[in-house]
């Protein structure tokens, strides 16, 4: 008899079955990472605490400091500017918690910290085959190497902090094909937002999304931990990618990688976790790669996102004219040629070092607008190492820009590091919700090419203008 | 940790038709540099609450609620969509509220709340529709029935059977997968062999 085709999907699930799902009770599943941050686990510790239990796995726990967490350098005194006292405690709390419990800490000074969702695949903790939670919906970035990743709240953080296991419903599972290859200028971060615009804010609710197609295989492992790090803006908790040579060859000699016989032993594991010829998905959607445009948001949800180079759509109900009020768009205007206040170029969606080269390419040797502020954030410790050993730092300075301490900065603006009432701010992260970057502030998504581009045009600009007059400079 | 049950509650709503209301409107980040799970409900939709001063708009429905009598939320469809912090249930709890109603709330949200003793409640189009409409008016869910009553309709509705039993019982979950230790350490033994 030949079994059933399985997805990935459904192969990390049922490798990852304590006890499986019944009518009135979810299943019971092993959790191979988790990684916990300052702002989503306190109230975790202090569960346990109440109920004098123990951390089961801190050799399964990983921590890190990145949201509140200053992106200036300490003053003479060597103490941090943080925003608030609380901001301050936060830390504090974590850094004590990970102390009590044996929880191995990438803290402050730390050359591993890093936003959570970038230094696990750098240091290579994420791997193929896992299951990982973190108390933050991006954790579906992990996806990117085909490992089932998913965002979980604090109550559940403290059941895996207690039992190395959650209670889980299994996801329908939706495959989203990227046809043909991407035209010059056009990146990963354009793939996520015409995805959500495809799929809808709410679509992929209760599924978990697999990326395939030609135009995914040919991503970096950059690229396609920015795509699988927006599933959550289209509703979906997971998103995956088949792990292939890219994956392995980026996580061969990586710190917490296997190796030796352990190495061998995983690539054979790994290579069997492809979704299978003939598996079925509940729901399947085909986006052609090759007429992809750079895109932007316009709206207070991200999936609505449209090309850069078009014009504001109609209004259809209230909340999409609330939304346009509060842009300061009208039905017809161009995208391009909006003024721009601020650029933000970060977050665990397009912080790494491949981003900030994109973005460093068309700022070589050029300035910003004079009325335009930004603010470049490296998503980790390693990756600001890295990009200073190139002179990134020095084309972004030399530009005009601020080049800052890792963390996640403006994205959530927790930290301090924030736009002002009324300002447009162009911004490499993942959410434009209302107020998200600061009260009052209007968040245009977009991808570190189109942020840089439009930071040198102090308007929203289509970042192949720039491509074509470098190559006219040639 | 456990919490009220939750079985049958009459009360009036408050109504936000705005759709995709995300988390950060629900409670904005720069209130998240907490350590605590307590008083949460000051900050609850901070920014619609209130002005660039501070100062209390009148517009916004949530302004002046006796939340004693108004513990049911309607909402716009795609509620609670963003992030996965548990601020937020707990903001709306504090605040006052026991239960949600939309036509579609988000996954993560939805998990976070059903810990806590808030119910989210999905409803059909039309359901929601006459929800949106009739703000203040009185409406009984009805968990042991799952049903949702008000005026002279009746909806259904669905509750994860094993988080239904959690909430209708008042006891969260960790529990349950504590009583699991032995199936999880088998299950480790098994792999490490
Ligand atoms: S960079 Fe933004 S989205 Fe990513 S973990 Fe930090 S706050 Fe969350």
């Amino acid at each position: 008899m030949t079994e059933k085709p399985l997805t990935l999907y459904e192969k990390l699930w049922r490798d990852h079955c304590v006890v499986d799902e019944a009518e009135d009770s979810p299943a019971v599943l092993y959790i191979d990472l988790q990684l916990i941050h300052e702002v989503t686990s306190p109230q975790a510790f202090a569960v346990l605490a109440e109920r004098g239990l123990s951390v089961r796995r801190p050799d399964l726990t990983i921590a890190t400091l990145d949201h509140s967490t200053p992106t200036l350098p300490a003053d003479e005194t060597g103490a941090l500017p943080f925003a608030t006292p609380e901001a301050k405690a936060q830390v504090e709390t974590l850094q004590k918690n990970c102390e009590t419990h044996g929880i191995e800490l990438f803290g402050l000074g730390d050359p591993r910290r890093g936003i959570v969702h970038v230094i696990g695949p750098e240091l290579g903790l994420t791997q193929p085959g896992k299951t990982i939670v973190c108390g933050d919906s991006h954790t579906s970035t992990h996806g990117a190497f085909g490992a089932l990743a998913f965002g979980i709240g604090t109550t559940e953080v403290g059941h895996v902090l207690a039992t190395q296991c959650l209670l889980q419903r299994k996801s329908k599972t939706m495959r989203v094909r990227f046809d043909g290859a991407l035209g010059p200028g056009v990146s990963a971060k354009d793939m996520a937002l015409a995805m959500i615009a495809a799929v809808g804010a709410d679509g992929g609710q209760g599924y978990a999304i697999e990326f395939a197609g030609p135009a995914v295989e040919a991503l970096s492992m950059e690229g396609r931990l920015t795509l699988c790090n927006m599933s959550i803006e289209a509703g979906a908790r997971v998103g995956l990618v088949a792990p292939d040579e890219t994956t392995f060859a980026w996580l061969d000699g990586r710190d917490r990688a296997p190796k030796g016989e352990a190495w061998a032993q995983a690539l054979k594991y790994w290579r069997s976790l492809p979704t299978d010829d003939g598996a079925e998905f509940d729901k399947e959607v085909v986006i052609d790669a090759s007429s992809l445009r750079p895109m932007i948001t316009f709206g207070v949800s991200p999936d609505a996102a449209a090309p850069v180079d078009s014009a504001h759509p109609t209004l259809n109900g209230e909340t999409e004219r609330e939304a346009a009020a509060y842009m300061g768009f009208e039905p017809g205007d161009a995208f391009k040629e909006t003024k721009v206040d601020r650029v933000f170029i970060g977050s665990c969606t397009n912080s790494r070092l491949s981003d900030l080269r994109a973005a460093a390419e068309i700022m070589r040797t050029r300035k910003i607008a004079p009325h335009v502020k930004m603010l470049v954030a490296p998503g980790s410790e390693q990756i600001k190492k890295e990009a200073e050993a190139e002179g990134l730092d020095q084309v972004f300075v030399d530009a005009g820009a601020e080049w800052r301490e890792p963390g996640c900065s403006m994205c959530i603006a927790m930290n301090g590091d924030r736009g002002e009432p009324g300002e447009l701010v162009v911004s490499t992260s993942n959410r434009n919700f209302k107020g998200r970057q600061g009260k009052g502030v209007r968040t245009v998504l977009a991808s570190p090419e189109t942020a840089a581009a439009s930071a040198l045009a102090g308007v929203i600009a289509d970042p192949r203008s720039f491509f074509k007059e470098t190559a006219d400079e040639l | 940790m456990s919490f009220e049950p939750f079985t049958i509650l009459t009360s009036r709503t408050v109504v936000l038709p705005q759709s995709d209301i995300d988390t950060d409107q629900i409670i904005p980040a720069r209130f998240l540099t907490t350590t605590t799970r307590e008083g949460l409900g000051a900050s609850a939709f901070y920014d619609w609450r209130y002005d660039q001063n501070g100062a209390p708009r009148n517009s916004s429905p949530l302004n002046g609620v006796d939340p004693s009598t108004h513990q049911i939320l309607v909402a716009g469809s795609n509620f609670a969509c963003g992030s996965s912090r548990e601020h937020a249930p707990w903001a709306l709890l504090d605040f006052g509220f026991r239960a949600v109603i939309s036509s579609d709330i988000a996954d993560i949200f939805t998990s976070n709340s059903l810990k806590n003793g808030l119910l989210p409640v999905e409803v059909d189009e039309k359901t929601h529709r006459a929800l949106l409409a009739q703000p203040g008016a009185a409406v009984t869910i009805d968990l042991e029935a799952n049903e949702v009553l008000f005026s002279e309709m009746r909806a259904a509705f669905k509750v994860e059977p094993f988080a239904r039993r959690c909430l209708l019982d008042g006891v969260d979950p960790l529990g349950h997968l504590l009583n699991q230790e032995q199936a999880i350490a088998s299950f480790e033994a098994g792999r490490s062999s």
